[in-house]
């Protein structure tokens, strides 16, 4: 592990720490009350659920055009993570859904297409854990296809009819709810860096192991 | 040097970003809540947190561990070349 990778690491498990104390200090909203609160973890989830899919897409790109071999660890990496993200997400939404709505689930555009890009990259993982030979080449057209899913759930809210809250939700929060937001998103987001970091680490560490596996059996 | 910068960055950028927003449309605050209401949400909102506190403590674990099993064959491996 490199000093900047522990430095940001730290930093991270620091703000971590602290979020609990600055949500807890964020007022209520008028018609979800105290569970609304959710929000500040579910949604930066949800956007770096987004971003690992998009840098798992363009990392395959590379890895499938310009024979970048790197950057199929990279896309391996950004894979993992929008699974960790995607659970995050889809667990903490019905948790809010619950409570707001009524209903753990609804079957509507933004819910079922973010189900469908978390199931994507659970088939990729599977795919490149089991499928042999081959299989970093048709998850790398997997993760490459899954950008037009991330497109379509981002609009989704704003073109459908949906129960869930539009992204214009975003720009206009009250400024009491939206320094938390921005801590946690800040905080969501190194954590994002770090761990692809790590794990892309351990996807090159790998590959060398097996260069030098091979070397030694020729 | 850079690490302050990043760091200063990290504390100033949530205060900058919410700087120029609008007046609420669709978010309302309020201070006070029903206490019947509040008991309700808090299971919900425990559960969401304490998922993704674990889920992210057990994944930088499970990275963790895989890395140091890797990077103690990538030594046994280039201590053998030599």
């Amino acid at each position: 592990m490199t000093r900047t990778t522990l430095y940001m690491l730290a930093l991270t498990a620091g703000m971590f720490a602290v979020a609990p104390f600055i949500i807890n200090a964020a007022p209520n909203e008028a018609t979800m009350g105290l569970v609304y609160k959710i929000y500040f973890f579910h949604m930066p989830s949800a956007w770096m659920f987004l971003i690992a899919a998009i840098t798992s897409g363009i990392a395959s790109a590379r890895f499938l055009f310009f024979k970048k071999q790197s950057a199929d660890g990279w896309a391996l990496a950004a894979a993992e993570l929008a699974v960790l993200f995607g659970a995050f997400t889809l667990v903490s939404g019905p948790l809010w859904a619950r409570k707001a709505w009524g209903v753990w689930w609804q079957w509507d555009p933004r819910l079922t297409s973010s189900l469908v890009l978390f199931l994507m990259f659970v088939a990729y993982l599977l795919l490149r854990r089991f499928g042999g030979p081959g299989s970093d080449k048709l998850g790398a057209g997997m993760a490459i296809f899954s950008i037009a899913n991330v497109i379509f759930v981002y609009v989704s809210v704003n073109y459908w009819r949906t129960i869930h809250p539009p992204t214009s939700v975003v720009p206009t929060l009250p400024v009491e709810m939206g320094i938390p937001l921005w801590f946690c998103v800040t905080a969501f987001t190194l954590l994002f860096i770090v761990l692809l970091r790590l794990r892309a680490r351990l996807e090159h560490q790998r590959a060398r192991v097996e260069a030098l596996f091979l070397a030694e059996e020729s | 040097m850079r690490m302050l910068l990043m760091c200063a960055w990290l504390l100033i950028a949530p205060v900058m970003a919410h700087a120029q927003s609008q007046p609420p449309k669709d978010f309302v605050a309020v201070d006070e809540t029903a206490p019947g209401e509040q008991i309700a949400a808090m299971p919900l909102i425990a559960s969401a947190y304490g998922f993704i506190w674990v889920g992210v403590l057990v994944y930088v674990w499970s990275i963790g561990r895989r890395l140091q099993k890797v990077e103690g064959e990538l030594a046994e491996l280039e201590s053998r070349k030599k």
